[in-house]
């Protein structure tokens, strides 16, 4: 009850009408960055840092608090319209979303991505709000060798996101791998693959490579076609969402909440793995195994909660421990600096105001975004009857703008090229291109916590299932490879191609 | 996608003063790290101090910061309006990167702020002292494991020479790298490693609440407010500080540094630049002049000796 009162007075300080138009303010700038392909919603919170030295606490706290909801959200918008993922948490939602687009179901798609941030912002915020000393708990609990397991699922379940044939699908994965080596090891400190080149010591970016592959070979692809352009992207339907899609859309974000919060708040989580887990569950699940890679609405709705949901769960560490997991967070510990607030243990006691001002203006901030958002679906749609040679050539200019504009070099922008020139080839040739910025994202944690926990235990590999959460992530992924196998071999064809959709 | 635009156009426009720059400092790391918060700083007080009337950072991530570095050289030589923020693990970085540019292409000015290393262990540890930790780790150096930032960084460069002043062989310490001092504190407060480094001010909360136990600090001197011995005092002759600092570009005429290194020093003399470490909770070292010169070459030999040690400089 207590929690409760405190959550009530922080929501009365963040409704005064000046501290709403703070967070109005965060809200459109963070969904605008999310938007710009390149730019996250780190690099915004910093540079607006220090403007926001004259604000009081409460004011910069909810628009930073925007910014960061709104750059979550503001990723989906291009994923799903123009196949190009602003963050790397959106990028399996471009996947399904962009194909309901292509299918004149741009309207609905955006409308569940924005209800879903929503409906998973709302949820995550609470349980933040009132479970996150008994979350951080058991996410401390967890240590390399889980994270490792945890790793080992997300390789496992990622074979969803392959699109039709396994076999290309793997050779994704592994030029996505054998790009993640590229960079300075994390353990040892030695080079690997750089080639004498200091701008590759830090490894590929992964925002470059996803903007690359998604954007400038979607570009090239389209400069590349021949004949008349089609009018494939034009909207056909209703805006809204049917009730069907509604019927699909609801349990996808409520998996997707609970897939992604707890992932979220894990020291060594993040949204981007919440969100191909929550894809790979809804594959799993779906009862349209056939309209998965073909804009299945469930495909949009859970990845766009997970990573909702886990930018929200990013708070329970900082807020409870004072541990920053992601930049953003890093960047909002220094935030609570210029207050003079030592995130920590004691954050709670000892500034239990603005703490709980901090969750009203995030519960405030995810009203006003679907506020926001709703009523420019129609806005946004509209983008895709701008014709093509510039809706592309705006798309190739905010691309390099967004990659020059974090890591101003010429070698990044030779890179963001050359990764292009590689996504055209990749489309051109039937490979899918989200398995290699899955490799690249999940590559480098697999092996750095693989390497930690075997470092810690002198290199006894019985580390790796001895605590029960290893032991049952391990076994479920056997378990995940070895059924399917063993259903094929007793004949069971059919209930395969039920179970795994078309992925052979 | 003209909102777009605008949107970050706006927030451009806020964040960067509009022009007649007397100064561009470049970070070069990633936006909220501790060399960017430096550059921000002195940003915000040579401007609010008349110093300069704008000021204008850069970020250039990379590699330890020599990525920033080895850009500074070729793009600023000559240039008195440009200055790069550097520091402990700069020095580290070059050596374990070998990196073609180093502190020897630009011009030093002065040592700004500095951290104080600490090493804890988890509160459910059964080790109380530094002396115990080291016991352990004369008895099984691999059995000891150190959670800390990244590898040959300063935490690992605080372990490796604490293990040579103990009598351990440097090659032999388990010290697991973590990428970002979040991580790193995870684990040491989930029990997943022996003890773990980081500055005083990390892990200062967590001591305060008792959820770790802080066994030193690497000052020369105790610290006022906290109750740890140096590791001096516990016996072993290991003093460490991640200072940060400021250097101009390489090849300026002894005015033009003169200038330089005068404006720095009324930066540092300043209330504004007082009230502002008091805020961050950084130390102010200020060092300048030919002292820092000879600091600096000090700490350069004793890194890469260590460094060489540990087995990650050939």
């Amino acid at each position: 009850m207590d929690s409760f009162s405190l959550l009530l007075q922080g929501l009365e300080t963040a409704l005064q009408p000046m501290i709403l138009l703070y967070a109005l303010v965060g809200v459109v700038l963070g969904t605008a960055v999310g938007v710009l392909p390149g730019i996250g919603p780190a690099l915004t919170v910093a540079l607006l840092l220090p403007v926001t030295y004259g604000l009081d606490p409460a004011g910069s706290l909810i628009m930073f608090a925007g910014i960061y909801y709104g750059g979550m959200y503001g990723g989906s918008t291009t994923s799903i319209l123009l196949n190009t993922p602003g963050e790397s948490a959106s990028i399996v939602t471009a996947i399904e979303g962009n194909q309901m687009a292509r299918q004149g179901r741009g309207g609905p798609a955006l409308a569940t991505a924005a209800i879903g941030s929503f409906v998973a912002g709302l949820i995550a915020t609470l349980l933040l709000a009132f479970l996150a000393p008994q979350v951080v708990k058991l996410a401390l609990s967890l240590g390399p060798r889980e994270y490792f397991a945890l790793m080992v699922l997300a390789f496992v379940t990622v074979s969803a996101t392959f699109g039709d044939s396994t076999l290309r699908g793997l050779t994704s994965l592994f030029i996505g791998l054998a790009l993640a080596c590229v960079g300075i090891d994390g353990l040892t400190g030695a080079a690997r693959l750089t080639f004498g080149v200091p701008q590759l010591m830090d490894g590929i970016e992964t925002t470059t490579l996803a903007v690359a592959l998604f954007a400038i070979g979607e570009a090239l692809g389209v400069a590349a076609m021949t004949g008349p352009a089609d009018r494939l992207h034009r909207v056909t339907g209703r805006v809204s969402m049917t009730a069907q899609d509604w019927k699909r859309s609801w349990k996808a974000w409520l998996r997707g909440t609970f897939i992604g919060f707890p992932i979220g708040s894990m020291p060594a989580g993040g949204a981007d793995v919440a969100s191909f887990l929550s894809y790979a569950t809804e594959r799993k699940l779906t009862k349209h195994p056939e309209e998965f890679g073909h804009g299945a609405i469930e495909g949009v709705a859970g990845p766009e909660a997970a990573n909702n949901a886990a930018a929200a769960g990013t708070l329970v560490p900082l807020l409870t421990l004072g541990l920053p997991t992601t930049a953003t967070a890093a960047i909002m510990l220094a935030g609570f600096q210029q207050f003079g607030l030592q995130p920590g243990p004691l954050l709670f006691i000892t500034n239990a105001e603005l703490v709980w001002g901090l969750i009203a203006s995030l519960l405030i901030a995810n009203v006003m975004l679907v506020v926001l958002n709703l009523p420019l679906i129609g806005l946004w749609i509209k983008l895709l009857s701008i014709p093509r040679p510039w809706l592309y050539g705006g798309i190739l200019l905010f691309a390099t703008l967004g990659t020059i504009g974090v890591n101003p070099s010429p070698i990044e922008l030779g890179m963001l090229i050359l990764f292009g020139l590689m996504g055209y080839g990749m489309r051109l040739y039937g490979y899918p291109v989200a398995p290699v910025v899955v490799g690249l994202i999940l590559g480098p944690m697999a092996e750095q916590q693989l390497r930690r926990a075997l470092s810690i235990a002198q290199g006894d590999w019985q580390t790796l299932v001895s605590t029960p959460v290893s032991a049952i992530l391990l076994t479920v992924s056997v378990l995940l490879i070895v059924v399917p196998m063993v259903l094929r071999l007793m004949g069971r064809g059919k209930v395969l191609a039920a179970v795994a959709g078309d992925t052979d | 996608m003209k909102h777009t635009f605008l949107g970050v156009a706006f927030a451009a426009a806020l964040a960067v003063p509009a022009f007649a720059q007397d100064y561009t400092i470049m970070a070069p790391a990633n936006p909220g790290g501790g060399w960017d918060g430096t550059a921000r700083a002195m940003q915000e007080v040579m401007q609010a101090e008349g110093i300069a009337p704008s000021v204008e950072v850069i970020n250039v991530p990379g590699a330890g910061g020599t990525v920033g570095l080895a850009q500074f050289v070729a793009d600023s030589a000559g240039d008195p309006t440009k200055l790069i923020v550097g520091g402990y693990v700069m020095v580290g970085a070059i050596l374990t990167n070998a990196s073609p540019v180093t502190l020897a292409d630009v011009t030093p000015i002065a040592r700004l702020t500095g951290d104080t290393q600490a090493i804890v262990v988890p509160a459910a540890s059964d080790i109380q002292t530094l002396g115990d930790l080291v016991e352990k780790l004369k008895a099984d150096p691999g059995a000891v494991s150190w959670a800390g930032g990244s590898a040959g960084g300063t935490d690992h460069i605080t372990v490796g020479l604490l293990a040579k002043a103990a009598g351990v062989d440097p090659t032999k310490i388990n010290y697991v790298a973590f990428s970002g001092g979040g991580e790193a504190m995870a684990a040491i407060l989930g029990n997943q490693v022996t003890a773990g480094v980081s500055s005083v001010g990390e892990f200062a909360e967590q001591v305060k609440a008792g959820t770790m136990r802080l066994l030193a600090v690497s000052s020369a001197e105790r610290m006022p407010g906290i109750d740890a011995p140096t590791i001096k005092e516990a016996g072993f002759d290991v003093v460490v500080q991640n200072w940060r600092m400021i250097a101009a570009a390489p090849g300026l005429s002894d005015e033009q540094k003169a200038k330089v290194a005068a404006d720095i020093e009324k930066l540092n003399a300043s209330a504004g630049w007082t009230s502002m470490l008091e805020t961050k909770g950084w130390a102010n070292t200020y060092l300048a002049g030919a002292a820092f010169d000879t600091q600096l070459a000090a700490d350069i030999a004793t890194t890469e000796t260590v460094l060489r040690d540990i087995g990650l400089v050939k």
